[in-house]
C-alpha cells in the first residue's frame, strides 16, 4: 500500500515539474509571455473593483472610514520661519528699544512641534503605504474596514488561492531559478575569458531572473528604453526592496555592488562572480570611503564591463518618496542613468520593513500576494555639470527620479530608519531664530552678540 | 497588526475607543486618524507612549522646543502616556470654530478654548508649574530657542525686558494673567490650531 502511495505522489510531482517547465520556465527564458499573468491580473482587478463597491456599501454612516489622503491629514503652513513669527509679531505691542523677542514666539515652533507629532514627514515613510482601498489581503487591512459576509467568502477563497495554489508554485519557480543561476554560472567560470563567455554568461543571467519575476508574478512595464544604461556607465534607482534587481536585471544585465553576505546569499553572490565582474565587498572594506571609491572607478574604466547598478538611499524606502542619495557614487566621475521603479501598491506591498520582517518572511509575503505589477521609466543620462559638486548633482538626480515616478523628493536621510537624526539640524533652527532677535538690536549691542 | 485586526473582529471594542474619544475630539474620523497615528509611533506595541517615542519623530527632535512639547504630553511624574492622554493634549489645538458642533453646555470650558491655548503655551514656559514665569525659567526657554548663537549677558537683558514689559505687579515673575494682558492681541486662535483636511 506505502508503496503505491509514494510511487502516485512521484507521478503527480513529475506531471507538476513538467507543467511548470514547459508552461512557465521555458517560456519566461526566452522571453515569451503566454499571457497567464496578464488574464490574471484582470480578472484581480475586476474583483477587487467588485469587493471596494461591497464595502462601501456596507458601510454605515458613523462608521465611515476615512479615505486614504495622499496630501497629508493636516493642513501646513508653508510660510518660512521668518514669515510665521513676522505674522505672530504683527498685533503684539512692541517697543523696538529691547532685543526683538517676543512671548508668542513660543508659539510657532509649539505649533510645529504638535504638527509633526500628527504627522511627519519622515516615520511614514518607513512603514508600508495605506491603501485608498482594500485589497482582500489580511496584512493592509489597517483602516478598520467593515467586512460583509460575500466579501469575507471572497477574502477566504483568496486565501486559498494564494497559500495552496500560487505559493507553492512560486516557490518551486524561486527554487528552479536559483539553482539555474548558481549552476550555470559555476559552470561558465569554467570557459576561458571571450566573448563567448559574456554572451552565455548574460544569457544565464537574464533567464534567470525572468524565472524569478515569473516565482513574483511580476508584471512589469518598461518606459523609454531607449535610455537604458551602457557600459561604463553607473545606474543609479530608487530602493524599495532586494525584488528591485530582478524588476531592473529583467532587462539587461548589471553589476551589482554590495557586501558579501554569507550563508545562501554568500553562494549564490560567489558564483555569480566567477560568470562576469560583480564588485563585492567585505564588510571591513565598505567603511573604507576611498577603496570603495577606487574599485567603482576602475569597473567603470573598463569599457567591456556592465554598468554597475547602486541604490544610493542605501536602504529600502516604502516607495512613496525618495530620500536622501549618498554622494559616494556621484564622486566617480562616470555618466549617470537615473531610473525611477513604482510599484503598484494594489495588488502587493513590495516594500521590506527590515526592522519588522526577517528575509525570509518578507519573501514568504511577497510570494503571498496576489502580484507584484510595476513601472520602470529610464530617465537620460545625467552628467557632473561644471562647478556643480557631488551633493548639489545627487539632489538634481534624485529630483528627476521623484518627478518622473511621482514620488515625494525630501532631503531626509533614510538612515533616520536607525539612527538619531543630527544635532546640526537643530541648530541651524536655533541660529535662524538667533538672526531674527539679533537682527533688530541697537548696534552697541549686536557686537557683544557672537559668542 | 494583529491587534488591529482582532479589533475589527470585535469591532465593539474600537467603537468602545471612539465612544470615549468624541467627548474629546468629536469627529470620528479625526479620532480614526490619531488612532492610527498613536499606534504607529507605539513601537513597544503596549497601549502607550514612551519619551522616545515622540523622540524617533526627526521634525520633533530637531525643534527647538522639542523637549518642552513633548513634555506637555506626560502628566506630573509619569513617563508613559495612553492614547486618552494623547488625545487630551492634542485636544488643545482643536480649532475654536469646531466647538459650534458641540455645544454641550454642562461640559465646561473645552479644551481649545483661547484661555486654555494660552494656558498651554505658558506651561511651555513654566516649568515647575508655580503659576509663575521667573527670570530663570524666561532664560532657559530662550536658550533652548538660541542655542549657542547669543551669550549669557544679551540672553539676560532680553529676558529682563520682557518681564519688564509684562509685570504689572512687581514681582519679577510673569503671571498667568499678565501672560494673557500681553499676548491679548494675538491671534491665538489661528495660530495654536490644527486643521484637519477632510
Amino acid at each position: 500500500m506505502e508503496g503505491t502511495s509514494w510511487d502516485l505522489a512521484l507521478v503527480v510531482f513529475e506531471v507538476w515539474l513538467s507543467v511548470v517547465l514547459g508552461l512557465i520556465v521555458l517560456p519566461a527564458m526566452f522571453g515569451v509571455s503566454l499571457g497567464f499573468t496578464d488574464l490574471y491580473v484582470k480578472a484581480l482587478v475586476k474583483t477587487l473593483e467588485w469587493a471596494t463597491l461591497r464595502i462601501q456599501r456596507g458601510q454605515k454612516e458613523e462608521d465611515a472610514v476615512p479615505a486614504h489622503l495622499p496630501n497629508g491629514i493636516i493642513e501646513k503652513d508653508d510660510g518660512s520661519m521668518e514669515e510665521e513669527i513676522g505674522e505672530l509679531r504683527r498685533s503684539h505691542p512692541k517697543s523696538l528699544a529691547g532685543g526683538d523677542f517676543t512671548l508668542c514666539d513660543a508659539f510657532y515652533f509649539c505649533k510645529k512641534g504638535i504638527e509633526s507629532i500628527v504627522e511627519d514627514q519622515v516615520t511614514q515613510r518607513f512603514t508600508s503605504e495605506e491603501l485608498a482601498s482594500w485589497n482582500l489581503l489580511t496584512r493592509t487591512n489597517n483602516n478598520f474596514h467593515y467586512i460583509s459576509v460575500r466579501v469575507t467568502i471572497i477574502w477566504g477563497l483568496g486565501v486559498f488561492i494564494r497559500y495552496c495554489i500560487l505559493l507553492p508554485l512560486r516557490v518551486t519557480l524561486a527554487v528552479l531559478g536559483l539553482s539555474w543561476l548558481v549552476i550555470g554560472t559555476t559552470l561558465v567560470g569554467l570557459l576561458p575569458h571571450s566573448n563567448v563567455k559574456t554572451w552565455i554568461s548574460d544569457l544565464i543571467h537574464v533567464t534567470c531572473y525572468r524565472i524569478c519575476a515569473r516565482a513574483l508574478s511580476a508584471r512589469i512595464r518598461y518606459h523609454n528604453k531607449e535610455n537604458h544604461p551602457k557600459k561604463g556607465g553607473i545606474c543609479v534607482a530608487n530602493h524599495t526592496s532586494p525584488i528591485d534587481i530582478v524588476i531592473l536585471a529583467n532587462d539587461g544585465c548589471y553589476a551589482m555592488v554590495g557586501q558579501i553576505h554569507g550563508g545562501l546569499m554568500g553562494v549564490i553572490q560567489r558564483s555569480m562572480v566567477r560568470s562576469c565582474p560583480h564588485v563585492w565587498f567585505e564588510r571591513s572594506e565598505m567603511k573604507d570611503r576611498h577603496a570603495v571609491a577606487k574599485r567603482l572607478k576602475d569597473h567603470v574604466a573598463d569599457k567591456t564591463k556592465q554598468p554597475i547598478l547602486i541604490f544610493p538611499e542605501g536602504t529600502c524606502i516604502n516607495n512613496t518618496s525618495v530620500m536622501m542619495f549618498k554622494k559616494g557614487s556621484f564622486d566617480i566621475g562616470a555618466t549617470i542613468y537615473p531610473v525611477a521603479i513604482k510599484y503598484d501598491p494594489q495588488f502587493g506591498d513590495a516594500f521590506w520593513n527590515s526592522g519588522k520582517y526577517n528575509m525570509v518572511s518578507y519573501l514568504l509575503r511577497m510570494m503571498t500576494s496576489w502580484a507584484i505589477v510595476c513601472n520602470v521609466w529610464y530617465l537620460p543620462p545625467m552628467s557632473l555639470q561644471d562647478g556643480e559638486d557631488a551633493v548639489h548633482f545627487a539632489n538634481r538626480v534624485k529630483s528627476a527620479i521623484a518627478r518622473q515616478g511621482g514620488l515625494v523628493d525630501l532631503f531626509w536621510d533614510g538612515g533616520l530608519k536607525r539612527e538619531k537624526v543630527k544635532e546640526s539640524y537643530k541648530e541651524e533652527q536655533q541660529k535662524m531664530y538667533s538672526s531674527m532677535i539679533k537682527g533688530r538690536l541697537p548696534s552697541h549691542e549686536r557686537q557683544d552678540c557672537e559668542v | 497588526r494583529w491587534r488591529l485586526f482582532s479589533d475589527l473582529l470585535y469591532k465593539h471594542n474600537f467603537s468602545e475607543i471612539i465612544q470615549r474619544a468624541s467627548k474629546i475630539f468629536v469627529s470620528h474620523s479625526q479620532i480614526t486618524r490619531l488612532y492610527s497615528r498613536f499606534h504607529s509611533l507605539d513601537k513597544g506595541e503596549n497601549g502607550a507612549l514612551s519619551r522616545e517615542d515622540f523622540q524617533r519623530i526627526p521634525e520633533l527632535a530637531i525643534n527647538p522646543l522639542g523637549d518642552r512639547i513633548i513634555n506637555a504630553f506626560f502628566p506630573e511624574g509619569e513617563d508613559q502616556v495612553n492614547f486618552r492622554g494623547f488625545m487630551r493634549t492634542l485636544a488643545h489645538f482643536r480649532p475654536v470654530e469646531d466647538n459650534e458642533k458641540n455645544k454641550d453646555p454642562s461640559a465646561g470650558e473645552p479644551l481649545n478654548s483661547r484661555n486654555n491655548k494660552l494656558l498651554f503655551a505658558f506651561r511651555l514656559y513654566d516649568l515647575d508649574r508655580d503659576d509663575k514665569i521667573s527670570r530663570d525659567e524666561l532664560l532657559q526657554v530662550l536658550r533652548m530657542m538660541v542655542g549657542v548663537n547669543i551669550s549669557d549677558e544679551q540672553l539676560g537683558s532680553i529676558a529682563d525686558r520682557t518681564i519688564q514689559e509684562a509685570d504689572t505687579n512687581g514681582d519679577m515673575c510673569i503671571s498667568f494673567s499678565e501672560f494673557i494682558k500681553v499676548l491679548e492681541k494675538v491671534d491665538v486662535e489661528q495660530k495654536m490650531s490644527i486643521r484637519f483636511l477632510h
